[in-house]
């Protein structure tokens, strides 16, 4: 591990003061350390804002969740407000690590967290994300887990998340604190597909600190789901994960909020499929003609083909989870597919 | 740097704590409590499973100075001696008698994430639960079936205590 100055910071400006030039955050570190000992992360200055005061959930006037950027996975995943109204946020943390993983991991931490593509990780093979320019071994080596949508000649990566999947479903609002004053940025749109620039994850600039993630008041997200394949029953990735909220009234979807996870840059926000159900019967054949409508744009690699019509399955299989079961937002529904 | 940690009911000091150390490290290196071991340092393996702030965490991701003025509990500090039948803690004595130790690398850490799943069930936990709550920590010994054994042993013998205890006339 690289040499490096740590400071702790008390509140949000002491923060934002320290984290200049090459500083990073440090939050719950599940990531960041690793990162760091395998040499990938290289920070001069470590900022811990582990005991800066942003660790509450409260509701917002309009109806939503304003969860602070310290709340930990598994205080976030447990709390009544969360369960009640947004049961696939809930579902999808607790999809995510190991107990002891969402016991020190933080809200910002997952939303920033780095791909686990192996070729990032591994700093003896070149990688456009952690050295630009230097090559992309994944389109020609083991991509079997990477993109089929919105990548690249540059980077194949996927975005490891399942937090963020809900939260870009959801339309959730990031906010950030830097030296040039607040800004807020909705999602999907925080997390930037890779473009040229893989190295460059979201629209963050050096310095900004997230200090939380604005929920907004969605009534229908209180039946919602996160259905997650992975390899083993617990505590792998996504190979592919839906969120989904759907409100069906008379037999037609009036509305509805999907994305992906494990299949993109980014939590993938299924818009398409989203358009294509709006006004129609929630019935199999049009969740699976929307789902079509999501997938006919993806690009898959030789080795992860299998991912489309895999996708394509889950996501319909959620949908008609949605309309055919009441019983959705019991607290003990993991969302767990094994 | 230095860093205070109140180490199994103890406020100890470490000195000459390099930044780049994990709590892990202090742990073991600096504060002379091996229990927790060290094995993939990347939070995989759950060998490392302390209790910090009453949660169980991985020790080798966290940053020593994450730690400064923090509480930690080390499986040495579930014991209250070495007596087998008397100090150790009920989860310890249920792996030793379940046979869930082979070559005991695990076993501190999963002790730790046992204890923890126990403390926070009113209830036996069922199979499922156990095996999702102990999905952090790999043996590469036992195939499981004997750490599960010991789970539910050691939670059905608390959860008796528990009981006798609120039988008993004062």
């Amino acid at each position: 591990m690289r040499p490096f100055a740590y400071q702790r910071a008390t509140d949000v400006p002491s923060a934002v003061a320290a984290g200049t030039g090459q500083a990073m955050y440090l939050g719950g570190g599940t990531n960041l350390v690793d990162l760091m000992r395998l040499g990938v992360a290289t920070p001069e200055v470590l900022v811990d804002v582990t005991r800066v005061p942003f660790d509450t959930i409260e509701e917002t006037p309009g109806g939503g969740l304003l969860i602070g950027a310290g709340v930990r996975n598994s205080d976030l995943a447990a709390h009544p407000l969360v369960l009640r109204n947004y049961p696939m946020l809930a579902q999808a943390v607790v999809a995510g690590g190991s107990g002891q993983i969402r016991n020190m991991a933080t809200v910002a931490g997952n939303l920033l967290q780095r791909t686990r593509c192996s070729y990032f990780q591994d700093i003896t093979k070149p990688c456009n994300k952690r050295v630009p320019g230097s090559g992309c071994p994944a389109r020609e080596g083991d991509h079997r887990n990477l993109a089929i949508l919105g990548h690249s000649e540059a980077c194949v990566a996927t975005h490891p998340s399942d937090m963020a999947v809900p939260l870009a479903a959801l339309g959730a609002v990031v906010n950030v604190e830097s030296s040039g004053g607040p800004r807020a940025i909705p999602m999907p749109g925080f997390h930037r597909l890779p473009g040229d620039a893989p190295e460059r994850d979201t629209l963050l600039r050096p310095g900004d600190l997230v200090t939380a993630v604005e929920l907004p008041a969605l009534p229908f997200a209180a039946r919602s789901r996160y259905r997650k394949v992975r390899d083993r029953a617990s505590f792998a990735f996504a190979v592919v994960s839906v969120a989904a909220a759907l409100d069906v009234a008379d037999g037609v979807v009036r509305d509805c909020r999907i994305a992906l996870g494990g299949v993109a840059h980014v939590p993938w926000r299924a818009e398409r499929a989203e358009a294509a159900l709006r006004g129609a019967p929630a019935t199999a054949e049009e969740f699976a003609r929307a789902a079509e409508a999501e997938l006919a744009q993806a690009s898959p690699l030789p080795r992860n083909a299998f991912k489309v019509p895999l996708a394509r399955n889950v996501l319909v299989r959620t949908l008609l989870d949605l309309t055919a079961r009441e019983d959705l937002t019991a607290a003990g529904d993991t969302g767990e597919t094994s | 740097m230095r860093v205070h940690i109140d180490v199994n009911g103890e406020r100890l000091a470490a000195d000459d704590v390099w930044e780049g150390e994990s709590l892990l490290y202090v742990l073991r290196e600096r504060l002379g409590l091996p229990g927790a071991k060290n094995a993939c340092e990347q939070g995989e393996c759950g060998s490392c499973t302390v209790y910090l702030d009453g949660l169980p965490v991985c020790a080798c991701l966290v940053a020593a100075g994450q730690a400064e003025g923090r509480e930690v509990v080390t499986v040495e500090g579930l014991a209250s001696g070495d007596d087998l039948d008397q100090g150790l803690d009920e989860v310890q004595r249920a792996f030793v008698e379940a046979g869930a130790v082979q070559c005991g690398f695990c076993t501190p850490g999963l002790i730790v994430q046992a204890h923890s799943l126990i403390e926070s069930t009113p209830q036996v936990p069922e199979d499922a639960d156990i095996r999702e709550a102990l999905a952090g920590n790999l043996c590469r010994c036992t195939g499981y079936e004997k750490i599960i054994d010991a789970v539910r042993l050691a939670a059905t013998r608390k959860a008796q205590n528990k009981a006798a205890q609120k039988k008993a006339p004062r």
